[in-house]
């Protein structure tokens, strides 16, 4: 064989100058078809039908006007809480602590309710509780930022650890000075007073969300804050010789972030829950991290993949109920769906170059 | 004194667990990658050991069933539970090169969806319980080492009554700690964790050496998770109380510095803090509050060693950034 043959390897990578954005999200929307595809085979595998399986997923969550409700009102928080992480996703802030958050906003806010609402009127204490509940869930999120900015301190262990401390007080409040009737370690239903408006069948909170969308894509888009973090996100060298404090810009994004957690918190409580628990924020602060990443930080493309998201949680508790496959699939399938949404930024920005085959015919004859 | 060694005992009980996923995640962070996904792994590593174990006693019935051939099986199921966990995690980090957190929390969603689903389907398909014989729980959690020295009073019990997956992790460590420190592969492994394109132009093959890094630490941590099941859970699958662990194990690699003989004590101490509101009463204090103690010490030993900043004490240089030859 001669040398020149064995020094051209099978594939080599080349990175992409541009792609076609019509290309890149038919790449894009086709990983999550593969996702999909590869979500069947747990359910393959425990003997069900899979094309079964997600038809009942599908009409589970919006098969009757209810169940499209109830999916919506899961969407919700997820889309919000996608909102809240995706700025600090962009400046490479990696917050997993927006459980944690959405908890705090959640105390803040069920102080109020369960102490204020005989001395104010409705919508006042709905105010305080909205205000309370962002600077709650603001502190909670910038003291993780303060020792990171002060000291590098390694912020995803942080925020993650703040998680159980909060959900920890919860637990505490529960069962001790928030205890509705002894023993019962329940925190008593909240005051109607203390209830969100239902608009459209809906608790009111969808449109809050709704408006976080446009303001978070005009914030990232088209302000001077916007820029400073993506800038931090694609070099905080760069950062620095252009003169932003990034520590400062640092704990000013988390505080924000935090505060947005915190009225997720306020709208859970208020509007879903109508009581506090330590179950409050229910993972919603890790499936966002999956709802921000797959729709690349786009805040318009955030409310469909929540609403996707949102249909795979609800049909999969159907799909419990009815096939006795347990509900944990949908964090599978969420899984599988980030695997192939991360995978598949590799074929956007490389491009794979074969063998030419006129060597494999040169190597057949040597 | 015997609540004391009450507490010694529990404490290297759940230290174990903690010691498993904190080598592991050391292996893996050695050669520069930052698995985030140790939590999803050892609840993987948590269901398939348990599903070894119980299907191996299932198979051959309680009667035949062996201790020893128990442990080994539940040990490898874990293990390629986890490896294949890490594997896909390399796969999308090292070949495809997409980002290493991102990828470890997806990791993390998918390992614990995986873990509960496959604790789920087992409990519902064998009619509501999954759970070994009494024969079985005892090779578990009883010590290899004969009577006569763990009657020995105080020492006996405090070093020779644990049980064996305990002893293997301190084999473990030590082996860990001679591999870095003494071997010529486990000085090229460090060598692509600080600074990979030098080891590129030396010659060592960095894929190779992050790959079987993360696989190997994949699968050791996952061990972690099963020893939980079978010892502390009492061998019935149980998902709330490995909640968080895999997270420890990952602060715990920071706590310990990136050395494998710090691990053995980091865990046992932090083993310590996870059960002492079962052991050690303190007044005004509420249980709850008790609970998140371990949490609060994680964040306060993650404040101070960032705020030391010794040159010796550092994480491996390239932690969490990909390596592309083509990028320079």
């Amino acid at each position: 064989m001669s040398s020149e043959t064995v020094n051209i390897p099978f594939v080599r990578l080349a990175k992409r100058e541009s792609m076609d954005p019509r290309k890149v999200w038919a790449i894009r929307i086709g990983s999550i078809v593969i996702a999909i595809l590869l979500g069947m085979l747990p359910m393959f595998i425990t003997g069900n039908n899979p094309f079964k399986a997600y038809q009942i997923i599908i009409s589970g969550a919006l098969g009757k006007p209810i169940y499209i409700k109830q999916t919506i009102k899961i969407a919700i928080p997820l889309l919000g809480c996608a909102l809240a992480i995706a700025p600090c996703f962009k400046m490479r802030f990696w917050n997993i602590g927006a459980e944690g958050q959405i908890t705090a906003g959640a105390i803040a806010a069920s102080y109020f309710a369960l102490n204020w609402y005989d001395k104010v009127p409705s919508f006042v204490l709905l105010a305080i509780m909205f205000i309370a509940a962002t600077i709650a869930g603001g502190i909670w999120g910038l003291i993780p930022a303060f020792f990171k900015a002060k000291w590098n301190t390694n912020e995803t262990l942080f925020t993650l650890m703040m998680n159980y401390i909060i959900i920890g007080i919860v637990s505490w409040l529960q069962g001790g000075p928030w205890e509705g009737r002894k023993g019962s370690q329940i925190i008593p239903m909240f005051n109607d007073s203390a209830r969100l408006p239902v608009v459209f069948g809906i608790h009111c909170g969808w449109i809050i969300v709704l408006v976080l969308v446009i303001l978070m894509h005009i914030y990232m888009n088209y302000t001077k804050h916007g820029y400073e973090i993506a800038v931090i996100g694609d070099s905080e060298n760069t950062a620095r010789y252009a003169g932003m404090n990034v520590g400062r810009i640092m704990m000013r994004t988390m505080f924000l972030s935090g505060g947005i957690c915190g009225i997720i918190g306020f709208i859970v409580v208020t509007g879903a829950n109508h009581t506090l628990y330590n179950g409050v924020a229910n993972g919603v602060g890790f499936t966002s991290i999956t709802v921000a990443w797959l729709s690349q930080l786009n805040a318009f493309a955030m409310i469909l993949i929540s609403i996707m998201l949102a249909i795979l949680t609800k049909g999969s508790n159907t799909l419990q109920t009815k096939l006795k496959v347990p509900a944990s699939i949908s964090d599978i399938v969420i899984g599988i769906l980030l695997f192939c949404m991360l995978s598949c930024e590799f074929f956007i920005n490389y491009k794979l170059i074969f063998r030419p085959r006129k060597t494999e015919i040169k190597e057949a004859s040597v | 004194m015997s609540a004391l060694i009450a507490l010694v005992v529990a404490a290297v009980t759940f230290g174990t667990v903690l010691m498993f996923g904190t080598l592991g995640e050391i292996l893996t962070e050695k050669s520069g990658n930052l698995n985030l996904g140790v939590e999803g792994i050892m609840y993987m590593g948590g269901a398939f050991g348990l599903a070894g174990a119980f299907y191996y006693e299932k198979i051959v019935g309680e009667a035949a069933s062996s201790g020893f051939v128990a442990i080994i099986l539940a040990i490898l199921a874990a293990f390629l539970a986890g490896a294949v966990a890490s594997a896909i995690y390399g796969f999308i980090t090292i070949t495809l090169r997409a980002n290493q957190n991102v990828t470890g929390l997806a990791l993390t969603i998918f390992g614990t969806g995986i873990g509960q689903f496959t604790g789920e389907f087992m409990r519902v398909k064998e009619g509501g319980f999954v759970a070994l014989s009494n024969h079985l729980k005892d090779a578990f959690s009883s010590t290899i080492f004969p009577d006569f020295l763990k009657n020995i009073p105080v020492i006996g019990k405090m070093l020779f009554s644990h049980n064996f997956f305990f002893y293997l992790a301190l084999i473990l460590a030590l082996a860990m700690h001679f591999f870095f420190s003494r071997t010529k592969t486990g000085l090229y492994l460090r060598a692509v964790g600080e600074s990979p394109s030098t080891a590129d132009a030396a010659g060592i093959n960095t894929t190779k050496y992050k790959y079987l890094a993360t696989i190997i630490g994949g699968g050791i941590s996952a061990i972690g998770g099963m020893v939980y099941i079978v010892t502390t859970a009492g061998c019935v699958w149980n998902h709330s109380g490995l909640s968080g662990v895999g997270w420890l194990a990952v602060a715990l690699v920071i706590f310990c510095m990136w050395r494998p003989l710090n691990a053995i004590w980091g865990s046992v101490l932090f083993g310590a803090l996870m059960i002492m509101y079962l052991r050690v009463r303190i007044i005004f204090i509420p249980t709850e509050i008790y609970k998140i103690l371990p949490y609060v010490v994680t964040v306060i030993v993650l404040v101070i060693s960032s705020m030391r900043n010794n040159k010796e004490k550092q994480p491996p240089a390239s932690l969490g950034v990909n390596y592309f030859r083509e990028e320079r």
